[in-house]
């Protein structure tokens, strides 16, 4: 973690307190901690519906020592935009502290589908925050459906595995690529075994004036059927077997954060994950996905290395 | 010389909001578009949002709103029914948002008249909704609207609506006040709990169960329930400074009258030129224009519609297998009297159909007949002709 020194990262206040209830093991409380650890101005949070936000806000109680508004499922970048068009005009006269940032977030369910066209006119449109997905491939607040982002081969309980069909047919769409389209200054994608990496992309996008978008991988132990203890194990075996790269583009400039010295297979990652334990039932085992898994990721990281000016490695 | 749109626009321009955060849609368009341009001139200072949707419009309105900023938008028909899950999260966020609604029916088939089938399905999203007869009111209720939205007692968002082309796009003579007067009567906004307070930060739009739901709710009714009395305050205070009153009904030549027409909005024009031909006949003619829906003056319908001979309610909009909004409200407030009037229902002009002076004319005289009451009656459909 060069760079980074733990001693202050874990001293500074986490804006979430102790005592709300996402599970234990879940992902995303740890990739908002180590998000807030890359912020050092004051901050206003607006949350899309979702596991995140449910279990922060049981009222009378709230997890929330900065202020944090919710308004709907798919739009949050427009509830962002509200607040930051009304802070331009009541900073300027004063009623509001200038050095404010803003930062939205949202799980995939209300980022890639339900809210895209809100995060889109809100990319742009160019209001000055930052959003933030907590990707976890899925719609783990009503039960674990299948959304956009959910990988191609994976069982979800509106795309189960079953007899007849193996899960979800369809790669999930690139949404870091549909927000880099937008010309934004600030894209980047990272998950959360190596903190360093995360904090400071998210210290980055929210220093960067405009819009900002980071797409974190964020493991839920109850859709990915992994152990809760297991959170950085598998964002590591998913960047390792570049599942998920890790890069950032700012002012359209591609660059890749971590090129794996030693790769692991995508059977690897696949294995280690219970959503994906229909592909490898003995006697029905379905490598023929586990290799077109191997090849989805094969073509991504071809044509990201492109992008990042680097030879195929 | 003006029209309805453009006097919202003034009224705007005169508030010069924080935030307005708007979407085209007929024929409520003029609305941001003139507002627009006051922008782009720097005639106001207002963050402008040229959002992406009407969903996204009315979100952004509850962000700037809830960030402690005066927020103001306009929208139509399928704009307003696109923004439907949003509207009660506003009233109960007690978000004073200012809405310019430009009546106009929802399709299919698709038509951009005037009907009131886009406001009425939002009768019961907690906003405060005063329905216009021409602009000059439109212009005074914008005014009256910042005040009553954001008094403490009753924090909660007000739709003024007026009728899409007929009030919107036609012009009549309009009175506007100095920009001076304007701004000393609206004030400041005072938010008591902005989202951009970090010293002192509050949680908006929590998960609240059973436990506290309802109480939630409750204090929503009780804002609703003070907006009476608070617009009566506001409501003469503006009055005294244009010599024009308002009341939650506007009862005409009714006290005396035999028969009376129970309308909304611009169609009253035509009630009220129809009673003053009837008089001179010697037909004891009433209309009363029920200018505020929500909270309904049901108290104020009582009064002064008790002992009448003959009551028609006439909606522009149908409740299609139940009974029609206003009809609902009206029959639903005399119930309570010990005899109540004879009652007509009629539905009438939806999707722009025009209302003449001809079919005030035939209600009334049904009235005087009798023969229609009890019933749900159309008025001019091509059948009938």
């Amino acid at each position: 973690m060069a760079g980074v020194n733990i001693k202050e990262l874990v001293s500074k206040k986490n804006p979430m307190t102790e005592g709300h209830r996402m599970c234990p093991g879940c992902g995303a409380p740890t990739a908002l901690r180590q998000a807030f650890m890359g912020i050092d101005s004051p901050v206003v949070v607006v949350g899309a519906t979702g596991c995140l936000e449910v279990s922060t806000t049981v009222y009378p109680y709230s997890a929330w020592r900065v202020p944090f508004m919710h308004v709907a499922f798919e739009n949050a970048g427009a509830a962002i935009s509200g607040v930051e068009a009304a802070h331009k005009v009541l900073s300027r006269r004063g009623l509001a502290r200038a050095d404010i940032k803003f930062v939205a977030f949202g799980g995939d369910g209300g980022t890639y589908d339900i809210g895209l066209q809100s995060l889109s006119g809100a990319l742009e449109r160019g209001h000055d925050f930052t959003y933030i997905c907590y990707n976890n491939q899925g719609y783990m607040n009503t039960g674990a459906q299948r959304s956009g982002a959910t990988p191609r081969g994976a069982s979800a309980t509106t795309s189960p595995a079953g007899s007849a069909i193996p899960g979800k047919l369809q790669r999930a769409k690139n949404l870091t690529e549909i927000a880099v389209a937008h010309d934004i200054p600030y894209v980047a994608q990272t998950t959360l075994h190596n903190p360093a990496d995360l904090i400071a992309k998210v210290k980055r996008a929210v220093e960067t004036p405009g819009p900002a978008f980071v797409n974190i991988l964020v493991p839920c132990q109850l859709f990915w059927k992994i152990e809760a203890a297991d959170q950085a194990k598998i964002c590591r075996l998913a960047t390792d077997s570049r599942f998920w790269p890790i890069y950032e583009v700012a002012d359209g400039e591609y660059s890749l954060s971590y090129d794996p010295h030693a790769r692991v297979g995508a059977e690897d990652f696949l294995r280690a994950q219970g959503r994906y334990s229909h592909l490898f039932k003995k006697g029905r085992e379905r490598m023929d996905l586990v290799e077109q898994a191997q090849n989805d990721i094969e073509a991504e990281w071809g044509k990201l290395l492109k992008k990042c000016g680097r030879a195929l490695s | 010389m003006t029209s309805g749109n453009l006097a919202f626009a003034e009224a705007m321009r005169q508030i010069n909001p924080d935030v307005v955060a708007a979407y085209p849609i007929t024929p409520s368009t003029e609305i941001p578009m003139k507002f627009a341009e006051y922008v782009a001139d720097g005639v106001v200072d207002t963050e402008y949002v040229a959002v992406e949707s009407e969903h996204s419009a009315i979100t952004a309105c509850v962000g700037a709103s809830v960030a402690g900023g005066r927020v103001m938008t306009a929208s139509s028909a399928n704009g307003v029914a696109l923004m439907h899950e949003i509207f009660p999260i506003a009233a109960s966020f007690r978000a004073p948002i200012v809405f310019g609604l430009v009546n106009r029916c929802l399709g299919a088939p698709v038509n951009i008249h005037c009907d009131h089938s886009d406001s009425m399905p939002e009768r019961d999203s907690g906003w405060v909704q005063i329905y216009c007869e021409d602009a000059q009111e439109v212009y005074d209720t914008v005014l009256l609207a910042v005040r009553l939205a954001e008094h403490d007692d009753v924090l909660t968002p007000v739709f003024v609506c007026q009728d899409g082309f007929i009030t919107s796009h036609c012009y009549e003579p309009v009175e506007f006040l100095p920009d001076d007067v304007v701004k000393e009567f609206v004030g400041e906004r005072k938010s008591r709990y902005p989202l951009l307070d970090v010293d002192n930060p509050v949680s908006y739009g929590s998960f609240t169960m059973s436990e506290h739901y309802f109480e939630i709710k409750r204090t929503q009714i009780e804002g609703m329930n003070n907006v009476p009395r608070v617009y009566g305050g506001v409501m003469s205070e503006l009055s005294g400074l244009t010599g024009r009153e308002y009341p939650a009904v506007d009862c005409y030549r009714t006290d005396d009258a035999d028969y009376v027409i129970v309308i909304m909005s611009s169609a009253a024009g035509v009630v009220k030129d129809v009673t003053d031909e009837l008089r001179r006949g010697g037909v004891k003619a009433g209309c009363l224009r029920v200018r505020m829906f929500r909270p309904f003056p049901s108290e104020e319908l009582k009064s002064a519609l008790a002992g009448k001979k003959g009551v028609a309610i006439l909606d522009r909009s149908a409740s299609i297998g139940g009974t029609a909004p206003l009809a609902a409200e009206a029959k639903s407030a005399l119930y309570s009297l010990r005899d109540h009037p004879p009652i007509s229902e009629y539905i009438f002009g939806l999707g722009g159909r025009d209302f003449f002076p001809d079919d005030a004319r035939r209600v009334f005289s049904d009235l005087a007949s009798g023969e229609n009451e009890g019933k749900v009656n159309y008025i001019g459909l091509l059948e009938d002709e």
